[in-house]
């Protein structure tokens, strides 16, 4: 049995109804595991679905344990696996703000373009920037430029190729 | 709204209350039962009760009763408990019923009233987040805040209620709902759009099962309630399973009566206060089969100590059970009457080329742990032995129609062993939460659905009286439940565990000013009796039973008495104690067991 916990991207299809939120959550905290990121947003409007794109770290038994009961909750349509169900693309987006003098700032710009952030807002002793990649390329930029404030999306992920998540049935 | 005014024909449909949707739809759902208790945001829905003859309503005398006498009604019957109740603190007071019902896998619907609409999150008189408080304690909850959407809500929580793994599922009914225009739908116009709980096994993993059963050597079948949930069907199948096969089987306590207990083949209940030949059959298996079974610490013991050279099929209709506790080697998501049909029809395909003596060895060593008599106990003296008094109990109703809940604690462990179950359904106890209070109201509640049966309730003298307000509705509705509260003035399991784990050190344990049971039964307006002696104990059994209406009996018993066998929390089946006189037993308890409840 694999007692070395790792990382998963779980997505899940929903009823975008009131409360799904809410025990999709409390399954989390009531059990004790993990949620490193977690994001939601409609992305059906004419069958009222949402989809909610969990990161979260557990071993084997735990991770097969979660995806079991996020399927028995009544609104859920879909859970898939994608660290496990095949390659996919994982994205996460950052808004990073800089403070400091010209020549900071200039030191800032500059790593940023080396790393594709985009500049947002700007003031004379401050700058905002954008930035969209994987989480590890927002780790890797947020230490570099120092920032003196950030907010990040959580991850969103979908599966390569062919494949699609889609509800069953109606 | 008239009596007549139910039936489909005679109702336009356009034209209804919320209130009397609900009634229909009730209606519709075979309900003919429901348990209550009035309050202000429920008040339509009672008018609408009040106008009609084809639901009864039992009031019970506390919102938590309301629950577990649902929950007797739907485990003696495999129909769906229903539950009336008003806001607020009505709604609160259902919580631990209905955290009951979930770990117990008990199909209840439960109705809660709701300030109006447009007074929800106002903290408004008797307004509590309901939908909020019960997401963690129900199957799935619903708020119904559009009148359109009533009919399929209702509908789809008796659907959600009983399929797949049951549980309890709360609708949550703003006044203003029950009181405005609402148009019916029927139940065959709702179809949910997620859920669709998986019933027919894969026929591979049956294969592979049965390849399993076929080779063993040392087999053992271990069986739960979920097997009592899915009916009188699944266990027959499973007894015809067991004896063709031949193997030895072991139910846990929620699955008693699923196998006929005095079968020569029955090992008797597992787990820590299970029999010595089910935990020994169960740590030295070659194979073991679960079915609606869960793995229970109460039934595993220590973890890395369970069963530990065995293969493990686990069959189960609920996906979050397997794997959960005890990693298997096939597990089959099902519903049991399918799994158990497809293993009995592949078993019967190949049954020709397995022998019965390779089982020959292991039924010998099965009958060595059986020569132990793990369940003995010393009757001596005038004075009752709990155990006594449970097998006197059995004696004197074994022929009869007989159904028995019990509470929780050291009476509810010494019924599990001393009272033969030979059906399901007839059992019934809180064996997940554990709820002292559960016995006398579930007793209610299958009396209600078996007005003409034998219903016990077997109780302790701390756990009846959590819930003893009850004996108003027993009187009310003329419900016959005997009460035997096995008396020894303690919380008898605190007692013990303090006695075994903290030097004996009796905290809080000791039920200081008890009640006279027999004049608080006369205060009822019941009948009351009380045994102190073997003796007199056979007679107030014969009394009580001869007796119509409630009957409270308080059976003074043996005050030291333990409940034995014991696996120690934190300890492996083979570690299983017999006896006080089991050598070293209270300092074999390691710290890390010492944590577990």
């Amino acid at each position: 049995m694999a007692e070395e916990e790792r990382r998963h991207t779980i997505v899940v299809l929903v009823d975008n109804e009131p409360g799904v939120l809410a025990r999709v959550i409390g399954l989390f905290s009531g059990r004790g595991y993990n949620i490193e990121s977690l994001t939601v947003a409609q992305v059906d409007k004419v069958r009222a679905q949402s989809r909610i794109n969990i990161v979260t770290t557990g071993t084997e038994l735990v991770i097969e344990q979660i995806k079991a009961l996020l399927g028995k909750l009544v609104p859920v349509h879909r859970v898939q696996d994608l660290t496990i169900e095949g390659p996919h693309v994982e994205r996460e987006l950052a808004l990073v703000k800089v403070l400091g003098d010209r020549e900071q700032l200039v030191r800032a710009l500059r790593i940023a373009d080396f790393m594709h952030a985009r500049l947002v807002d700007s003031s004379p002793e401050s700058f905002v920037f954008e930035m969209t990649g994987t989480s590890d390329e927002l780790d890797a930029f947020i230490s570099l430029v120092e920032p003196v404030e950030v907010s990040r999306a959580g991850v969103v992920a979908i599966g390569r190729g062919r494949t699609v998540l889609a509800s069953n049935g109606a | 709204m008239t009596a007549a005014t139910l039936a489909p024909a005679a109702v336009d449909t356009q034209s209804m209350t919320g209130s009397q949707v609900v009634l229909r739809a009730l209606v519709e759902q075979g309900v003919d039962t429901i348990f209550g208790y009035p309050g202000g945001a429920v008040l339509p829905l009672y008018d609408a009760i009040f106008q009609q003859d084809k639901i009864r309503h039992v009031l019970v005398r506390h919102e938590q009763a309301a629950v577990h006498a649902a929950e007797g009604y739907a485990r003696s019957t495999g129909k769906v408990g229903v539950v009336l109740v008003t806001s607020g603190p009505g709604a609160t007071n259902t919580v631990t019923g209905l955290t009951d019902a979930l770990m117990d896998s008990v199909p209840i619907v439960c109705l809660t009233g709701q300030v109006p609409t447009h007074m929800i999150g106002n903290d408004a008189f008797q307004e509590a987040d309901t939908v909020g408080i019960t997401r963690p304690c129900t199957k799935h909850n619903y708020l119904v805040k559009r009148p359109e959407d009533l009919a399929r809500v209702m509908h789809e929580a008796f659907h959600v209620a009983r399929s797949g793994r049951p549980g309890p599922v709360v609708i949550d009914l703003p006044k203003n709902i029950q009181m405005g225009k609402a148009v019916y739908q029927g139940k065959d116009e709702v179809r949910h759009r997620s859920y669709h709980p998986r019933r027919e096994p894969d026929a591979e993993r049956i294969e592979q099962a049965i390849e399993m059963i076929a080779r063993a050597e040392r087999p053992v079948f271990y069986v739960g309630g979920g097997l009592v949930n899915a009916g009188h069907e699944a266990c027959a199948l499973l007894t015809e399973l067991v004896h063709e096969t031949g193997y030895p089987i072991t139910q846990t306590l929620m699955g008693l009566g699923a196998y006929p207990g005095s079968d020569p083949q029955s090992l008797g209940m597992l787990g820590m206060h299970g029999t010595y030949e089910a935990n020994l059959a169960m740590y030295h298996c070659d194979v073991m089969v679960c079915i609606g079974a869960r793995f229970d610490d109460r039934v595993t013991g220590r973890l890395d100590g369970f069963s530990p050279g065995s293969k493990k099929i686990h069959i189960d209709i609920d996906p979050s059970s397997i794997n959960k506790n005890i990693a298997v080697d096939v597990s089959v998501v099902a519903d049991a009457v399918e799994a158990v049909g497809a293993l009995l029809a592949a078993w019967r395909r190949r049954s020709n080329s397995v022998s019965r003596d390779k089982v020959a060895p292991w039924w010998g060593q099965i009958e060595e742990w059986r020569k132990k008599d793990s369940l003995r106990f010393r009757q001596d003296g005038a004075g009752i032995k709990p155990q006594t008094a449970i097998r006197r109990l059995y004696e004197a109703t074994r022929e009869s129609d007989v159904y028995v809940t019990t509470d929780v604690g050291q009476h509810q462990m010494w019924a599990a062993q001393h009272f033969t179950f030979e059906k399901p359904m007839r059992w019934l106890t809180s064996g997940g939460l554990g709820t002292m209070g559960y016995g006398f109201p579930a007793a209610l509640g299958v009396q209600m659905a078996h007005p003409d049966a034998t219903v016990l309730c077997i109780s302790g003298d701390a756990s009846w009286v959590m819930n003893m307000q009850e004996m108003s509705t027993a009187i009310q509705y003329r419900l016959p439940v005997k009460t035997f509260i096995l008396n020894n003035s303690y919380m008898g399991m605190v007692r013990q565990w303090q006695d075994f784990f903290h030097g004996q050190r009796h905290a809080s344990s000791y039920m200081e000013s008890l009640p006279d049971f027999v004049k608080l039964a006369e205060a009822f307006g019941a009948t009351g009796l009380r045994a102190t002696t073997v003796e007199e104990l056979d007679q107030v059994i014969a009394t009580a039973l001869a007796t119509d209406g409630p009957v409270l009996v308080d059976v003074v018993v043996d005050r030291e008495e333990n409940v034995y066998p014991m696996i120690p929390g934190g300890a492996a089946h083979n570690e299983i104690k017999l006896s006080p006189e089991d050598e070293g037993q209270h300092e074999a308890i390691s710290e890390e067991g010492m944590v577990l409840v």
